[in-house]
């Protein structure tokens, strides 16, 4: 009686994804690339992209509910500098001054959630125009506050900068060095986060109820209206969150790299978007997971890592390497999908033929 | 009365571009009241013996060319795709690229050698959005994520065929497309932009693109069935699109007299988003008013030369455009429309009946 | 007000921009009855079920629900939910990426979690309570449209909704789901539930309602119980016409069966979604294709407009070879195609009257020969006027028009090209009595006064007896059978659909 359901299309581009990242990271540590063969290189890919893993969850909530958010990048870029010129100035040396910066951060962000989410979802304005005009806007105010990079270091904020060099150990992942000692595979606390932000990400989507709601309104607005849902407020959420995210991407970015500088996160937004389009999330919305989200910021810092390792080091072939990526998985699943279609409408013709025997 | 008004609106098709003609009117006086000497145009002669206009009208004007031509392609994509090509400003590096090759062939740039650049310019940009419009009109695939390809790494693929940071360029002939004609006060991308105006009109009144890409526009299941072929429609919007990006791209590369692949209309694929939607555009597709977007990019030029007259940090622009971007969008939104109506019906009717425009959208 | 009653309307008004939708129109709906609401497209029916459910705002009068007290003030579809009224409309409302339990349950649940193990145990037992083939855990988009309306249903039902609201829900039902929903229906009124049933089909609501109100240009005619109104009487009081005109109904006008000259012939002509067949017409002959839902009638008429991807077949347009392999091929053979849905490949909502009319036109005068602004007014007045298109101006958008008018519009626009050859593919479907009238009229007009072929599709087989002289039916996507002259019974026509051949 029982039988195993077909996998939706989410699940079938999410699977697709995590295949490949698989595939290629077993390439890389087989070919060998060099520095693959270490756990190491795993972790490393978690700690430097712990803030584009954020905002492609970001991207992925709101894409699923049918909208779209260029501004986090320069959301990323407004909060790095505002929570460093707090710590530079502030006199709380202590584990407070870095509470008080986390929720300045989260503060950025749920402003700029608050205020897009606003626009887009009572005023119905188009989310590319005001996510636009919020990337213009943070850029902006980024600049206003300094043009000079802002480094946190030891000596302005001692508590702050200590705070961020901690990282977890897992010996049993690490390496034996040369000269025999074994090194720990290190995990910063910003890829933690990461971690953390794509399980609970994942858990919103999957068991609350807004989450649901928002995988309705990007299915059919006219239909999730109608099913009774408040679509206005759902919409208006899912802003909310993503702002909240990129505020939390900020100050992460900050633990990774302690200078608030006007290029920090520069087309991160994009990179996000490709991760999220990699992972299995369809711009036109209501298909998507933030787990293949996930999976598609680490096949794109995967692909940058190799030709970085390799003799191609140059930044024009990592930006090729990315084109060239997102096109075949945009095929890919273009390809996919239409032939799930036509299958698909086979089988319910056979079926009504069935019917009518 | 007011039903009678807003058909008016409606007939002559100024309904649409209100906002933006309101939000032109009211930078212009913003400045009339500001600097009255903003609108001061003098004669002056410039470093090559030629005497042109200048002030800050004819700035604001000339500057915007390249967005302009782009803004106008950008409304037919967006009408017929019911998207956007963010990959504008990638691919015209690459045009602009293939434009200074050909010209850095041969020792000094003569009108031959010219007008067999311009010729590869436009083809290389044409080809490339050949590219993008199949993505999206043969597989299918949303504009905005086709062209995200190519906004990648289209700058990657305009440094590796110029292989140098930035080629120079110099010649009367660049001189004369870049700035000035001599003789002619006015500068020469002022008139790129009326040609490729009129090129578009005259298109428009001689076939059937209009129609036929609103058709697709709003239902291309429905124009497919009337013989309109979509994929077709999809493919010339982005091969006009191609061509609007090689006219700016020529633009930016004489107007600096040299290339480069990093700044070479760069960002320009926001602004001219930007630009159809404040001319009152659906990003969604369908119906479309080429004038609207020509209008929005002059605003959006207008504004930051406004800025940079008030002394407002380069930097900084960003911001207070911004801000201006939200107020434009927000009187142009939806709702803020229904509530005007409403309102002023009410004031006239001096009645409770009259929340009904609400209701239809 | 009546004490049984679960649903009070009193003089609802509704205002949009150029027309008076809804004047002063009272309903009343008591407990466990099926009322019908009927009038013609344009009457005022969907308007006044949308604002019942939330979805336009009322500008005047007032709502009771029962055990609720005082007025019932309703916003959003939501409100209406929680008041009690369930809706299921005509286009499947439900979200085609979710499963089939979360659509039973989504936007109605207490609690912030969604609990999925208890959604899909209780969708389960609804799902086999009531007959309906689909499992909980499928996704909607890989259910057939008959079962996703079923779920619809399912949903409304489960919600204990003291007012369920059925628009047109039989329209994509076959005649065996249409006995489920109606079995349905009558469980519901038996255990005290009031539906409001919206429908154009007249037996359906003798078969099922007990009362009828009937609605006209936004205006209230009267509510009848359903043995005082006799069928012809309840199309007078729709149409606002007297008795005489319905005389109509049973001669309106001359079949003709002509053995002219051949207009259009096709040797195993087959395409993407239909087997390979034969098929002629003669001049000034008018046709029908008949068969269910889903016997392929309408993908034999796209075949031969080239509608869907062409695959093989000989076509001859008056004697000479023709190769038609896409839609603009057929228009300059000279043959016109209305479409069976005409929101999704008929209208172009959004452009205006005007270039809806003209757009078939136009696009066979080709790309460089745009016509004058001129001619295209003068064109759209011309068929606004022989078709008695209502609407406010040339400019207005199409899609602001009633079915009825939309479907008029997509007609000028063929009559517009002058086909040698119309297909019309459910001209009627969806729309008003007189309309409908208007329309089989005008084809047998077509056929004789201009010798136009016609082929004529309509899931109703009255229509088609009334109109074709020839019956060609399929079952399973073939042509099982070809009816003419004596043959055109309604019997005969049931049998060869069933299989004449046991």
């Amino acid at each position: 009686m029982k039988r195993r359901e077909p996998l939706t299309n989410t699940q079938l581009l999410t699977t697709i994804a995590i295949c490949i990242f698989v595939a290629m990271y077993a390439i890389a540590v087989i070919a060998p690339v060099q520095g693959f063969e270490k756990f190491q290189m795993f972790f490393d890919l978690l700690n430097d992209n712990a803030y584009l893993i954020i905002i492609s969850c970001a991207l992925s909530i709101v894409m699923i509910g049918g909208g779209i958010n260029i501004s986090v990048g320069g959301v990323i870029s407004l909060t790095v500098m505002a929570c460093s010129l707090f710590l530079n100035g502030t006199s709380l040396q202590n584990g407070f001054g870095i509470v008080a910066a986390l929720f300045l951060a989260l503060g950025i962000g749920l402003a700029f959630g608050v205020g897009q989410g606003f626009l887009i979802s009572y005023l119905e304005i188009q989310p590319f125009i005001v996510t636009l005009a919020g990337m213009f806007l943070s850029r902006g105010l980024t600049t206003m506050l300094s043009v000079e990079p802002v480094k946190v270091s030891a000596q302005t904020h001692a508590v702050f900068y200590a705070f961020r060099g901690n990282k977890i150990e897992i010996p049993f992942l690490g390496y034996i060095a040369q000269n025999g000692n074994m090194i720990p595979a290190k995990l910063e606390i910003g890829a933690v986060v990461a971690l953390a932000v794509v399980i609970l990400s994942f858990l919103l989507l999957r068991y609350v109820k807004l989450g649901r709601n928002i995988y309705a309104i990007g299915g059919n607005q006219q239909s999730a209206l109608m099913l009774g849902i408040n679509v206005k407020r759902t919409r208006f959420l899912s802003y909310v969150i993503s702002g909240l995210l990129s505020g939390l991407a900020g100050f992460v970015f900050l633990m990774h790299k302690p200078t608030g500088n006007a290029s920090v996160a520069m087309r991160s937004e994009m990179d996000a978007i490709a991760a999220s389009i990699i992972g299995g999330t369809l711009l036109t919305g209501g298909v998507g997971n933030v787990v293949g989200s996930f999976f598609g910021a680490m096949i794109l810092a995967t692909i940058q890592k190799i030709i970085g390792m390799s003799k191609l080091n140059d930044s024009w072939w990592q930006d090729m390497a990315s084109g060239a990526l997102l096109g075949f998985f945009i095929l890919l699943q273009s390809v996919v999908l239409s032939e799930r279609d036509k299958r698909r409408a086979k089988r319910n013709d056979s079926k009504l033929a069935v019917q009518r025997e | 009365m007011a039903a009678k008004k807003s058909s008016f609106l409606k007939k002559s098709g100024l309904g649409q571009l209100l906002i933006p003609i309101t939000a032109l009117v009211i930078l212009l006086l913003f400045n009339l009241i500001r600097d009255p000497s903003f609108f001061s145009i003098k004669v002056a002669v410039n470093n090559s013996g030629n005497s042109v206009l200048s002030g800050n009208l004819i700035t604001i004007i000339d500057n915007a060319s390249a967005l302009a031509v782009i803004a106008m392609g950008m409304t037919l994509v967006t009408a017929a795709c019911g998207g956007q090509d963010i990959s504008v400003g990638a691919v015209g590096a690459i045009a602009g690229s293939f434009f200074v090759k050909i010209l850095k062939s041969w020792e000094t740039v003569t009108a031959g050698s010219m007008i067999l650049a311009i010729v590869v310019c436009i083809l290389t940009a044409v080809a490339f959005m050949m590219f993008n419009g199949t993505l999206v009109a043969v597989f299918k695939i949303q504009p905005m994520i086709a062209t995200l390809i190519l906004f990648s790494c289209g700058r990657s693929i305009a440094y590796w065929i110029t292989g140098s940071a930035t080629p120079q360029l110099s010649g009367p002939i660049i001189q004369a497309m870049g700035m000035t004609i001599p003789g002619i006060p006015i500068p020469t991308p002022i008139f790129a932009v009326i040609l490729v105006g009129i090129v578009l009109a005259l298109i428009f009144r001689l076939t059937n693109l209009r129609l036929y890409t609103q058709s697709v526009g709003v239902n291309q299941g429905a124009a497919r069935l009337n013989g309109i072929n979509p994929t077709a429609i999809k493919l010339l919007s982005f091969v006009l699109l191609g061509m609007c990006v090689a006219v700016a791209a020529m633009i930016g590369v004489c107007r600096m007299a040299q290339l480069s692949h990093k700044t070479l209309l760069v960002d320009i694929e926001m602004d001219a988003i930007l630009a159809v939607a404040i001319g009152g555009n659906n990003l969604g597709g369908g119906r479309f008013r080429i004038a609207g977007s020509i209008m929005g990019a002059y605003i959006i030029q207008m504004l930051t030369t406004t800025l940079y007259a008030m002394n407002v940090a380069t930097v900084n622009v960003k911001a207070y455009k911004a801000i201006v971007i939200i107020i434009i969008v927000v009187a142009g939104s939806p709702v803020i429309k229904n509530w005007i109506t409403s309102m002023t019906n009410k004031i006239r009717a001096g009645k409770m009946n009259t929340s009904a425009a609400k209701g239809v959208e | 007000m009546q004490n049984d009653a679960v649903l009070t309307m009193r003089g609802i008004d509704k205002q949009f921009p150029g027309t008076k939708a809804l004047n002063k129109v009272d309903f009343t709906l008591r407990k466990g009855e099926i009322h019908a609401l009927m009038g013609e497209n344009g009457a005022g029916k969907s308007t006044l079920i949308k604002v019942l459910t939330g979805v336009h705002e009322k500008d005047g009068g007032s709502i009771w629900v029962e055990g609720v007290e005082g007025e019932a003030h309703i916003h959003s579809p939501q409100e209406a939910q929680n008041l009690g009224i369930a809706t299921v409309y005509q286009e499947i409302t439900l979200c085609p990426n979710l499963t089939v339990a979360e659509n039973m349950f989504i936007g109605r649940t207490e609690g912030q979690m969604v609990h999925w193990k208890d959604f899909e145990k209780r969708t389960t037992e609804i799902l086999n309570n009531l007959g309906i083939p689909a499992r909980a855990k499928q996704e909607l988009s890989s259910c057939s449209l008959a079962v996703q309306q079923m779920v619809a249903i399912a949903r409304a039902v489960d919600m204990n909704c003291k007012v369920l609201i059925l628009d047109e829900p039989t329209s994509s039902l076959d005649d065996k789901e249409v006995e489920m929903l109606f079995s349905l229906m009558r469980d519901l009124k038996s255990r005290g539930v009031g539906i409001i049933f919206v429908t154009h089909f007249l037996e359906q609501v003798y078969e099922v309602s007990d009362r009828i109100t009937v609605l006209r240009n936004g205006e209230l005619v009267g509510e009848y119980a359903i043995e005082d109104l006799p069928q012809v009487e309840l199309v007078a009081k729709m149409m606002g016409k007297d008795l005489n005109d319905l005389a109509d109904l049973e001669q309106i006008g001359e079949k003709r069966s002509a053995a002219t000259e051949v207009v259009y012939e096709a040797e195993q002509i087959s395409s993407s979604e239909s087997k390979p067949f034969d098929f002629k017409i003669h001049k000034g002959e008018v046709n029908g294709f008949t068969g269910l839902l889903g016997s392929g009638r309408s993908e034999s008429v796209r075949a031969i407009f080239g509608a869907d991807r062409v695959t093989g077949g000989k076509v001859k347009m008056k004697g000479k070879d023709t190769k038609i392999s896409k839609p603009h091929d057929a228009m300059k053979a000279g043959i016109g195609y209305l479409p069976e849905d005409r929101k999704r490949d008929g209208i172009i909502a959004d452009l205006s009257v005007r270039e809806n009319i003209i757009l078939a036109l136009q696009v066979m005068k080709g790309f460089f020969h745009p016509m004058t602004k001129a001619q295209m007014e003068a064109f759209a007045d011309e068929y606004i006027k022989t078709l008695n298109i209502k609407t406010a101006s040339q400019d207005t958008p199409v899609g602001s028009l009633s079915g009825g008018n939309q479907q008029k519009v997509i007609l000028a626009r063929w009559l517009l090209t002058h086909p040698d050859y119309l297909i019309l593919d459910e001209p009627t479907r969806g729309i008003d009595v007189g309309t409908k009238l208007e329309i089989q009229k005008l084809v047998l007009k077509l056929a004789t006064e201009e010798n136009m072929s016609i082929t004529f599709i309509s899931s109703e087989i009255e229509e088609m007896l009334r109109t074709c002289s020839r019956l060609i039916v399929m079952r399973d996507r073939n042509i099982v059978g070809e009816l003419t002259g004596d043959q055109l019974t309604q019997a005969q026509v049931m049998k060869t659909i069933a299989g004449g051949e046991q």
